[in-house]
């Protein structure tokens, strides 16, 4: 069964890079274009993994982790952020609030997928 | 390989021993009571270890130990000041050290930053202390190349140097074949925080992931794991040990990587043995250094009741743990923390002896403000006092408090008594069996270290004098082997030490032929068998018809009781022919307070221990009896008890010689014998410091110390069994020999007392 990976970001180009990446690899891709977007998918749905910026409208990115992990059923679900190599106290903020792992800006689509399989397994 | 491990195990052995060695120490250090020979020993400690880690090449072990080292030295040097705060950061410092060693012994490097805090620490108080440039510069400064103090280590190393030289020697000669080198076999001790399931993090992807990497053999400790009722199952208390074979193109990165996201929250140490061939065997065997985190190799896998699970990788790490996972310092020695937190401290005798003078000050200070106070009429100044009658109660909590600091078990007494009984029993040829009970027993420092001596008299005494030989014994149908039994326990306030043989007692008409024969007693004295059995304590007396090597020179009995009443206590025996003997030590808890009575006998002032008070009553004529020849008696409760005029024993003028105007206080000595003590007036019940009369005047009979009255007063305490003795002595003729009877309070009154009394 195709896991599925919810991507949250406010950039349409860097979704849209973001799917297609995950969809080649055989996930399935819901976006979400903020954090409230997001919160409101993953509660309806149920999902593997949850991909997402850190600088959003609307809510952004640490407060999207800090909701997610106050969901049961997302306590364990691996959070990964998207971050900039400069911005090295987000990433710990990010870290605190409960993120699971990172990837660092620009990224390679094999470095994306890299993460995604060490964080869901396969 | 064995010569490298021997030489090896050598220096943990050695290094374990000096962690003791300075944990002892800096346990030991506190602001203000700076030993410097600890100090030196700390300092001595840190370096030998550093000296034969630098030899064998633990390099981070060395880095570390540097550190430390740099600060112990500033601390011997008196540049820095010992706090609380540095001596924590050093015991700190040494558990990280304990660590490091533990690592080395491993064969594993330190996690990186294991040692970061502490170091931050160590330079922290090395800037701290305003220690000069040295100071701070030194501990930049990679070890070789360090100050003059480091110039004897190089001795220590050269040392090293040729164990490293032998061993590299062994090394080579042993070298195996060439290893084929494509293969590397890593060690990876995986141990995650027990928080990094909430982070979305699965240990299961990352062991998977290593899998895939090449041949791994992974272990899972679960010895941290909680008990059931304990387990938090959204914590993970799981940690892992893979042995990962791979191709040697498969580089430190690739693994690294694997524990890209977590290797902050976790404590992972990667090690790459060397190749394959070369190390099929597990790191060299050795009993494992005592910091040793308990699942490191493979050799010291799993700890007695633990179990280790091998897993494929696959197994839901879903462990819990209560306490909160392993810090990246603290990780593999956090659990050997529970050792320092010491629950004594070592203080010195004089401070609280201080304590203890100070709180016998403020007992005199409290019965002073009582004193003032007695003659406010009730009702007025209320609040005060109540609050006085709190203080009175604080203080005297506060004094029992203070004096249970100096009490110490008996057992430290009583622990040297078997050796005696095995060495009397050898020199007599009697099968002796030694009972002791109420070790525990706690009562005054001073009153254990001077029970010694008496005690080794009386047990000697009894093996010699009180028991017989084992032929007698079967004889008589008692077991060939005698007991003596020695026990302790609380009575009333003091403290009761037996000392009991199955032996033959005492030989009465011996004793009284005896102390006929010595002029101690008079021709035709009769005596009560108690008395003649009290005989044994007069000094100068000896039965032993030979004087043994052991006991019989006449002095034993005598010199206890001097001991004994030295300490405020006293000394009787009860004896029973043909089954034994008891003697009966009563010493007071503490040599410092009591509580007391405190009584009036004309203008004197006396204090009565409360201990030895009956009741106190105002007899009726009919009461008393005079006995010709003899003191007077009252009829107390049913039994005739012999009274004392204070007055008269020690000859103070205007006071009441008719008891029935005055009081009787009716006293109890230990052995249960009662005595009527004709005062004025009985004033009331106060704590009272014992002061010396001995060290301050001179030691009087019937009187065991004296105190300061809360208006400032002199107060003799007094000792009820040695009025006992005087008033014999006093009022019957018959006993009292020639012993001059104890000087009178008033010196130059003794002479109309004799002629009063007699």
């Amino acid at each position: 069964m195709a896991k599925t990976i919810l991507s949250v970001d406010d950039s349409a180009s860097m979704r849209q890079m973001v799917k297609l990446t995950l969809s080649t690899a055989g996930y399935q891709v819901v976006e979400a274009a903020d954090g409230r977007e997001a919160l409101a998918k993953a509660k309806a749905g149920a999902f593997n993994m949850v991909l997402t910026d850190l600088n959003m409208p609307n809510m952004d990115g640490l407060s999207l982790i800090r909701e997610l992990r106050g969901l049961p059923a997302y306590r364990g679900v691996p959070i990964v952020f998207l971050t900039t190599e400069s911005d090295a106290g987000k990433k710990n903020e990010a870290k605190a609030a409960g993120a699971t792992a990172w990837i660092v800006k620009p990224f390679q689509q094999d470095q994306l997928l890299g993460v995604v399989r060490k964080v869901i397994g396969a | 390989m064995d010569d490298l491990s021997r030489f090896k195990q050598t220096y943990f052995d050695e290094s374990a021993e000096l962690l003791a060695v300075a944990e002892a120490g800096l346990l030991r250090l506190s602001p203000g009571d700076v030993d410097m020979d600890e100090v030196n020993a700390i300092f001595r400690a840190v370096h030998s270890i550093k000296g034969g880690g630098g030899a064998f090449g633990f390099s981070d072990l060395v880095a570390f130990s540097h550190e430390f080292e740099t600060v112990m030295d500033e601390v011997r040097n008196s540049a820095i000041p010992v706090t609380t705060e540095l001596v924590d950061t050093l015991i700190r410092a040494n558990d990280v050290l304990a660590q490091m060693l533990a690592y080395a012994g491993e064969g594993v490097d330190a996690p990186p930053g294991a040692t970061d805090d502490t170091v931050a620490a160590l330079r922290h108080a090395l800037a701290a202390s305003g220690g000069g440039g040295t100071a701070s510069a030194a501990p930049q400064t990679p070890p070789p190349a360090t100050s003059a103090v480091n110039d004897d280590e190089d001795d220590e190393a050269g040392i090293f140097g040729d164990a490293m030289a032998a061993i590299n020697a062994a090394r080579d000669s042993e070298a195996p074949s060439p290893p084929p080198a494509d293969r590397v076999r890593w060690t990876i001790v995986f141990r995650p925080k027990s928080d990094l399931l909430l982070s979305g993090n699965e240990p299961a992807y990352m062991l998977r992931a290593l899998r895939r990497l090449g041949d791994a053999e992974i272990v899972c400790h679960l010895d941290d794991l909680p008990k059931l009722a304990d387990l938090d199952a959204e914590l993970l208390h799981l940690s892992w040990t893979i042995t990962l074979t791979a191709d040697a193109e498969v580089g430190r990165e690739r693994i690294d990587d694997v524990f890209e996201f977590v290797a902050d929250e976790c404590d992972i140490q990667i090690t790459a043995d060397a190749p394959l061939p070369a190390v099929i065997a597990p790191p060299p065997k050795r009993d494992a250094p005592p910091n040793t985190p308990p699942a490191l190799s493979e050799s010291a896998l799993v700890p007695p009741g633990a179990t280790a699970a091998k897993t494929d990788g696959t197994a839901k790490p879903r462990g819990a743990g209560t306490n909160g996972g392993p810090g990246t310092n603290g990780g593999s020695g956090g659990g050997e923390h529970a050792g320092l937190t010491t629950h004594t401290i070592r203080v010195d005798l004089d401070k609280i002896d201080r304590l203890v003078n100070m709180v016998g000050e403020m007992v005199i200070t409290q019965a002073m403000i009582a004193e003032h106070l007695r003659d406010v009429p009730p009702g007025q100044f209320q609040e005060l006092q109540e609050g006085l009658e709190q203080l009175a109660q604080h203080t005297r909590e506060l004094r029992e408090s203070v004096m249970s600091i100096r009490a110490q078990p008996v057992s430290s007494v009583f622990s040297r008594m078997p050796r005696l009984v095995r060495e009397c029993a050898a020199l007599t040829g009697k099968e002796v069996q030694l009972a002791t009970s109420g070790e525990n027993t706690e009562v005054d420092k001073t009153v254990v270290e001077n029970l010694v001596d008496p005690l080794t008299h009386m047990i000697r005494n009894s093996i010699d004098h009180g028991l017989e030989s084992p032929d007698e014994r079967e004889r008589m149908g008692k077991p060939r082997a005698g007991t003596v039994h020695l026990s302790a326990q609380h009575r009333s306030g003091r403290i009761v030490i037996e000392v009991t043989d199955d032996g033959r007692g005492i030989n009465r008409a011996k004793v009284l032929s005896k102390a006929i024969e010595k002029g101690l007693v008079q021709p035709g004295a009769s005596m009560t068998d108690e008395e003649i059995d009290h005989l044994i304590f007069l000094p100068g007396f000896s039965t032993a018809d030979q004087v043994s090597n052991l006991s019989g020179r006449g002095v034993g009995m005598d010199v206890v009781r001097r001991n004994i009443s030295s300490l405020g206590g006293r000394i009787g025996v009860y004896s029973t022919p043909g089954e034994g003997s008891r003697f009966v030590l009563s010493l007071p808890l503490t040599l410092a307070v009591l509580d007391g009575m405190v009584i009036s006998v004309g203008e004197e002032r006396f204090v009565l221990p409360l201990t030895n008070i009956v009741e106190s009553l105002r007899p009726k004529p009919a009461d008393l009896h005079g006995l010709v020849n003899k003191c007077d008696v009252i009829m107390a409760r049913g039994e005739y008890v012999r009274l004392v005029h204070l007055h008269r024993l020690f000859g103070i003028p205007k006071a009441i010689d008719d008891a029935t105007k005055g009081l009787v206080v009716l006293v109890e000595t230990e052995d249960g014998s009662r005595l009527g003590l004709v005062v004025d007036e009985v004033l009331g019940q106060q704590q009272v410091v014992i002061k010396s009369l001995e060290s301050n005047f001179r030691r009087l009979d019937g009187v065991a110390a004296a105190t300061i009255l809360g208006d400032g007063r002199v107060a003799l305490i007094l000792d009820v069994a040695g009025l006992r003795e005087m008033s014999r002595h006093s009022g019957d003729s018959a006993s009292g020999g020639g012993r001059s009877p104890a000087p009178a309070l008033p010196a130059p009154k003794s002479e109309s007392r004799q002629r009063q009394t007699v």
